[in-house]
């Protein structure tokens, strides 16, 4: 005998996963196009250790392993990590770093939806604490590295580690726009100075401010989709955006303005698609806007004073801790009741 | 123009009300039998006040209310009543029920009709008429509309609905299309038992027709009444939702609608007030959509009792068809079989088959993406509430108000993981309401274990006491004896044997008298639910008993106190 509701809206999880992944593709063909097709292999490598850790686990914790393969939540934490990771790293790193994401930030506490932390965010922040110099050599945008290095020697290179004949890898990867934003800053110079300087461009980084864009785009199509809150990316970007803009506005030769805040790092990547992960942000929406508060202001901290150049996965992890907490006091009335459940 | 509210959340489920609006309403013929429940409405079934082979009149009454929340049952025809005995109803426990099995004669002759001028009568003669004609809520809460008239507070605003917000139900939608008049007498009626001022009439806007019908049949009638559209949003027919749309107020949680000085009935309702008070009929039909898997999806108008299986046969059920549910697919229950009768809760019957309504997909895991929070009309958090339920933290799920679920099926339509919500808030609040009833017998037999020491205390004392009495009276009567040397008792033993004599007469006339007592009366006469009772008493009692002769003990067991 089957109970009602007998009717159910057919957007299931596994749809629901897609349509995030498909959010995703303006921003890695933007991503191809200004840096080449290594993006592509790893996120190849990522996607195939996440799934083939998913099943490991899944097995190892007596659980059916098709049904939980289908709903592409370990294929959107592969690919999520392998965003977040220099393109020419050694094959290794995405297939170490989604390992452990899936192994253990998602299943040793429990697999889909019992995770308190968002699983990419904890696999590059073991992969950049535990290999910050594989973790650093990020490509130069097409064009821009003093050699250029053709589609088949990317791939070559990826799994070989041997480059062309007379290439340097250093001539090949730079430090990323904000990355060189910091240290220029200790050295001295002033923000005007450094964003002359030619891997910037009218935004942020020639090359990744247009990759951020495309992710800024797929993650409008989510918005107006309804498949992430508005209140996640809006208090973020938001909080991001005034903060800088506060500190650039008093001294603008040490603070870099607010779009090259948003157009930089995982900002935007950060805002539509892993702070909105629903299984480690808060369940109101009220603590929604907490949320995405205190991960803007962490991620301009982090950015600003802090040791590493970006700040997104550490504010992400550092807010995801407070959940509970922001659930608990972000309670809404219910119908019926005033505030604070009175009649 | 009133002015909207909203409330928070809610559905746009497909709403499948055109495949039966194509038809009028058709009267469905005389079933070859009808099976009419005791209990057809909310609080005590109805008592049954005809015997077996009788002959009834359409409209006698044959079930009289039964204390405060009750209502009365009538003959839905004419005909003789073969049986009254327990039927399966539809309930999805698959449990009977006490039913009158009536065989029409075919002549549905009326008895006697007692119509009514409401304006010469006071409210508490309109609500006992209510109660004769067994007008209970047809929304399909069936709560007895005498009870909601009679309110000790004043109320200044009556809402009627007729938002009929749930998919594929159309039967108010029909009434509304081609009774509009009477519903309006009425909604005169109710207003005037009520003596409020403001009547708001709430239909959802996908029901152009029905509001053009109401608001002709309001002009005609010259009544202040309005009628409302309101936006087409699911469960906007929950009394307390579309109270707040029509008036802006919420009814607080835990309270009444009269608290907030606003009374609700449904059209339907209102339509069964006229037919009882100006006809003189009592609640004896109802319409009754029959839709989904049909070839002829329409709505009838079927005598209370027809079993659902005529009413299908006479839509023709596509081969396919493989269960049936009553209401709508949001908060519907599948009838146990599709035999059952009709009743007056029963507005919606649909034909359901695999295409119609797949059966959900095995449930994810919850991955707390509150679109179920985003749509709860109660802003209950969903989530959290299966949370407490899967993990038995039952006291956590009453403290995050599981009690004002109103189990709309709401969270459950949007759930991408296809988790069964519903059923676990059902399960969560049986388990603690089963609770409540345990803690609460084992309450009462502390105190009457307490009570029991404390008697047996009182008794030994009084004992004792007599005992002493006795004493100093013997020692009495010895002095006396003593003192005055006197025969003048012929036979002193035969009057000692005469008390004796009198009270071994008294103490068989008691156990005569208990005997009397104990012994089963008119069983047939008693509702299942009273013999379940009664079973268990029994079953109490014998345990004692039988703990009694293993102690060995001679005190007699602390009686049972019958709760009807």
């Amino acid at each position: 005998m089957l109970y009602s509701p007998f009717i159910t809206r057919p957007l299931t999880v596994d749809r629901i996963m897609r349509r995030v992944l498909y959010a995703l593709l303006p921003g890695i063909s933007l991503y191809v196009w200004y840096f080449g097709p290594a993006i592509l292999m790893s996120i190849a490598l990522a996607v195939t250790a996440a799934l083939a850790t998913e099943a490991l686990m899944l097995k190892l914790r007596n659980r059916p392993v098709r049904p939980f393969l289908a709903d592409y939540s370990a294929l959107l934490t592969g690919v999520l990590i392998a965003l977040s990771i220099p393109p020419l790293a050694p094959w290794w790193l995405p297939v170490v770093g989604t390992a452990f994401a899936i192994a253990v930030a998602k299943h040793l506490y429990g697999g889909l939806g019992s995770n308190p932390f968002n699983p990419a965010m904890i696999g590059y922040a073991v992969l950049i604490i535990s290999f910050p110099q594989e973790m650093t050599q990020w490509l130069s945008p097409q064009g821009m590295g003093l050699s250029v290095l053709s589609y088949g020697d990317q791939l070559r290179y990826v799994f070989s580690g041997v480059l062309p004949a007379g290439m340097q890898l250093d001539a090949l990867t730079m430090s990323t726009p904000l990355d060189t934003m910091k240290t220029q800053l200790h050295l001295g110079m002033t923000v005007s100075d450094i964003r002359d300087l030619p891997i910037y461009g009218r935004l942020a980084g020639k090359g990744s401010e247009m990759v951020a864009a495309g992710f800024a785009l797929g993650g409008l199509y989510l918005l107006i989709a309804r498949i992430i809150p508005w209140q996640l990316p809006l208090a973020f970007l938001g909080t991001l955006f005034a903060l800088s803009g506060l500190f650039h506005l008093v001294d603008p030769a040490h603070y870099a303005p607010p779009l090259f805040h948003w157009f930089s790092g995982a900002a935007m990547i950060g805002a539509f698609f892993i702070l909105t992960d629903p299984v480690t942000s808060p369940t109101t929406n009220k603590g929604r806007i907490v949320f995405g508060f205190g991960a803007g202001l962490l991620t301009f901290l982090i950015r600003a004073y802090g040791g590493f150049p970006d700040g997104v996965a550490f504010a992400t992890i550092l807010m995801n801790m407070c959940v509970p907490l922001i659930d608990a006091w972000t309670q809404p009335r219910i119908f019926g009741k005033k505030k604070g459940g009175e009649r | 123009m009133t002015r909207l509210h909203r409330f928070f959340g809610g559905i746009h489920p497909p709403t499948h009300k055109s495949e039966s609006t194509q038809s009028p309403i058709m009267t469905a013929p005389l079933p070859p039998q009808l099976f009419v429940p005791f209990r057809q409405h909310a609080g005590e079934a109805a008592k049954p006040v005809v015997q077996v082979g009788e002959r009834v009149l359409k409209g006698q009454l044959i079930g009289e209310p039964v204390g405060m929340i009750s209502s009365s049952i009538h003959a839905p025809t004419s005909g003789t009543i073969t049986a009254i005995e327990l039927q399966q109803i539809a309930h999805p426990s698959a449990l009977p029920d006490l039913c009158a099995t009536l065989v029409p004669d075919g002549k549905d002759e009326w008895g006697v009709r007692q119509t009514l001028s409401y304006r010469q009568l006071s409210s508490d003669e309109l609500q006992k008429h209510l109660r004769r004609c067994g007008i209970v809520g047809l929304g399909g809460a069936v709560f007895p509309s005498d009870m909601k008239l009679n309110h000790p507070v004043v109320v200044d605003t009556l809402v009627i609905n007729g938002a009929e917000c749930e998919p594929y139900i159309t039967c108010d939608d029909m009434l509304m299309r081609e009774r509009a008049e009477g519903i309006v007498r009425g909604i005169e009626i109710l207003r005037h038992a009520l003596g409020t001022d403001t009547v708001l009439i709430g239909i959802e806007d996908n029901k152009p027709h029905a509001i053009a019908a109401m608001q002709r049949a309001v002009d005609e009638s010259s009544h202040p009444f309005k009628v409302v559209a309101v936006p087409t949003l699911y469960p906007g027919g929950s009394a307390k939702h579309l109270i707040k749309v029509l008036t802006g107020v919420e009814v607080p949680s835990g309270k009444l609608p009269t608290d907030v000085g606003v009374q609700c009935f449904n059209v339907a309702t209102a339509y069964a007030a006229h037919r009882a008070v100006e006809h003189g009929e009592p609640l004896v039909s109802r319409i009754v959509t029959v839709t989904g898997n049909v070839e002829q999806p329409r709505n009838y108008e079927a005598l209370i009792g027809t079993p659902f299986s005529d009413l299908v046969a006479l839509s023709v059920a596509k081969p396919d068809t493989n269960r049936y549910i009553m209401g709508g697919p949001m908060m519907g229950v599948e009838l146990p079989a599709v035999n059952v009768p009709l009743v007056k809760a029963s507005n919606c019957v649909i034909a359901a088959s695999d295409a119609l309504f797949p059966p959900p997909p095995a449930p994810m895991p919850c991955i707390r993406c509150t679109r179920c929070a985003q749509v709860c009309p109660v802003e209950l958090q969903p989530q959290d509430l299966y949370w407490f339920a899967q993990s038995h933290n039952f006291g956590k799920a009453q403290e995050f108000d599981l009690f004002d679920c109103i189990e709309c099926g709401a969270c459950a339509y949007v759930c991408p993981s296809s988790i069964p919500l519903v059923q676990y808030y059902r399960y969560a609040k049986s388990e603690i309401r089963a609770r409540d009833l345990e803690k609460r017998a084992a309450d009462l037999a502390r105190e009457r274990h307490e009570f029991r020491q404390f008697r047996i205390e009182r008794e030994k004392q009084e004992k004792a006491e007599r005992l002493a009495q006795k004493e100093r009276a013997a020692a009495e009567a010895k002095a006396a004896a003593a003192t005055a040397v006197v025969a003048t008792q012929l036979n002193p033993n035969a009057d000692a044997d005469d008390t004796q004599q009198m009270r071994i007469d008294a103490a068989l006339a008691r156990a005569k008298a208990q005997a009397a007592a104990v012994t089963p009366k008119n069983t047939e006469a008693l509702t299942p639910e009273q013999r379940t009772e009664i079973a268990a008493i029994e079953a109490r009692r014998a345990k004692i008993h039988e703990l009694a002769a293993d102690a060995g003990a001679d005190d007699e067991p602390p009686k049972n106190s019958q709760g009807n």
